[in-house]
């Protein structure tokens, strides 16, 4: 078995794997933000001691936290179109698909950094008037959200993997761009070689730099 | 929109409804050809045959990687055994597992030809299981880190080896330490099983796909699907809860405060 990546040039990284990395990356950080704020709204929906807001909430987060990111996708990209009444492309299916699975999990992370304050924090801040969006505002979140930066970013890289899983309904990303890659140069194992090596290079070194600021950021208590 | 559950006694040749919803499978009437519902529940045994091989082969190399990390770096042989592990965990959870199952499924094979004969069911449970091999070393590694240092040292001091130690005393302390995220560890397995559909493993998820593109009944089709992943989860999730309950030990650490992530 030989390796012939002679194939491998700049020309077929623009015009096969450029496309790709793009739709994986804006996914991933679209995914990221939308899925950090409504992360934080189920979060707060669910420490918020109303049965009406936690219990959806919960259910929300459960169900999704219970299906396999794969029948996610599917689900989505079936039900968008009966639901807005017109079809919807790949892509913006995939969007919508991540930014509801992703919230679900993001809000655990964010459910555990506000758990993770000490309660003295949060008396202190009653025994000084706040009121809860206040105490939320000013003492809790801004804490929270310092020791829940290392763990966001680990849950991005686990995202950006898992975006390789729009081939289930056939988006462009980059393992898409990898494959049609190796169809159109008949070197398949060369390329799925490829997109394994870039895909670890790309995780490899965000985990270094997760681990680098995971150490700058710890609040020493 | 209502939902119509009659798909699942229709015959996957023809399309009309059988007399019988279950009939090719089970042997109930072994001449006519399956219903939906004979490949929906042989798709199940499939998610559950590639999650099963996939979680012995994870555990016994993560229980192998995570304990090889914990060695005593007291000489070179014990840093290149700690140093491999790391590679190895390492390299298997910085790569997508979809991409980790083309690799197994296109690449390797073309390396090792006696490889080609390898079903596909296997290949995907080889990917799935080094997957989460890497993971499952990194909780027994919490595991044993999370031990009072007194546990080794009483080892050492009783003159146990290091094989011994581990055997008698840090394995199974750490072990039952890391039950609970192990158990979610065992779940996910259920849930990454899904990508065998990738490589043409007759599992649940290419049953959604296909029997949805057959049918055009995508509701009621991924609805039985999704209970039924869920269902495995959760079973599973029973299934570790009584064994933390057989192996619990009366007096002794439990899980609730081991930080782990």
């Amino acid at each position: 078995m030989n390796l012939d990546l002679s194939f491998y040039n700049w020309a077929l990284f623009t015009s096969y794997i450029q496309k790709g990395l793009i739709f994986s990356v804006q996914l991933t950080v679209i995914a990221t933000l939308g899925g950090i704020l409504f992360g934080t709204v189920l979060a707060l929906m669910r420490l918020s001691g109303k049965p009406w807001l936690a219990l959806p909430a919960a259910a929300y987060v459960n169900t999704m936290r219970s299906i396999p990111l794969v029948m996610v996708i599917l689900w989505f990209f079936l039900l968008m179109p009966l639901i807005i009444g017109k079809p919807i492309g790949v892509n913006l299916s995939a969007i919508i698909t991540f930014l509801a699975f992703e919230a679900a999990y993001f809000s655990e992370i964010v459910r555990a950094g506000i758990q993770s304050i000490p309660k003295g924090q949060i008396y202190a801040g009653q025994a000084l008037g706040m009121s809860y969006s206040q105490n939320m505002r000013i003492v809790v979140l801004p804490q929270a959200f310092r020791n829940m930066i290392p763990v966001f970013m680990t849950q991005t890289i686990i995202l950006f993997q898992d975006t390789s899983l729009v081939y289930a309904i056939g988006a462009y990303d980059l393992l898409k761009g990898f494959e049609i890659a190796g169809k159109n140069f008949g070197r398949p194992i060369e390329t799925y070689l490829l997109a394994a090596v870039t895909y670890f290079l790309i995780c490899f070194t965000l985990s270094r730099i997760v681990k680098h600021i995971q150490e700058k950021v710890a609040i020493i208590r | 929109m209502t939902l119509d559950w009659s798909v699942f006694c229709k015959d996957t040749l023809t399309g009309e409804v059988a007399p019988r919803c279950f009939s090719f499978l089970f042997g109930i009437d072994p001449n006519a050809d399956p219903t939906y519902l004979d490949w929906l529940i042989s798709a199940w045994g499939w998610t559950l045959a590639v999650a099963g091989l996939s979680l012995g082969l994870a555990f016994i190399l993560g229980v192998l990687i995570g304990t090889l990390r914990t060695l005593p770096q007291n000489n070179a042989f014990h840093r290149s055994l700690a140093f491999l592990g790391t590679v190895w965990v390492e390299l298997f959870r910085n790569i997508p597992l979809l991409v980790q199952v083309f690799l197994w499924y296109h690449v390797v094979p073309a390396f090792f030809p006696w490889m080609k004969s390898f079903p596909s069911y296997l290949l995907v449970s080889i990917a799935l299981g080094l997957f989460t091999s890497a993971r499952i070393a990194e909780q027994i590694r919490a595991g044993i880190q999370a031990l009072p240092s007194g546990q080794r040292n009483a080892a050492i001091a009783l003159g146990m080896t290091t094989t011994q130690s581990y055997r008698y005393v840090l394995l199974p302390m750490g072990m039952r330490i890391i039950i609970p995220p192990l158990t979610s560890e065992c779940m996910n397995i259920i849930k990454n099983s899904s990508v065998a559909f990738a490589v043409s493993v007759p599992e649940l998820t290419l049953f959604a796909l296909q029997a949805q593109e057959e049918t055009s009944r995508g509701i009621e089709i991924y609805l039985a699907v999704t209970g039924l992943y869920v269902v495995s989860a959760l079973s599973m999730n029973r299934l570790m809860a009584w064994v933390e309950r057989k192996v619990r030990l009366p007096g002794f650490i439990t899980a609730s405060n081991t930080a782990m992530h």
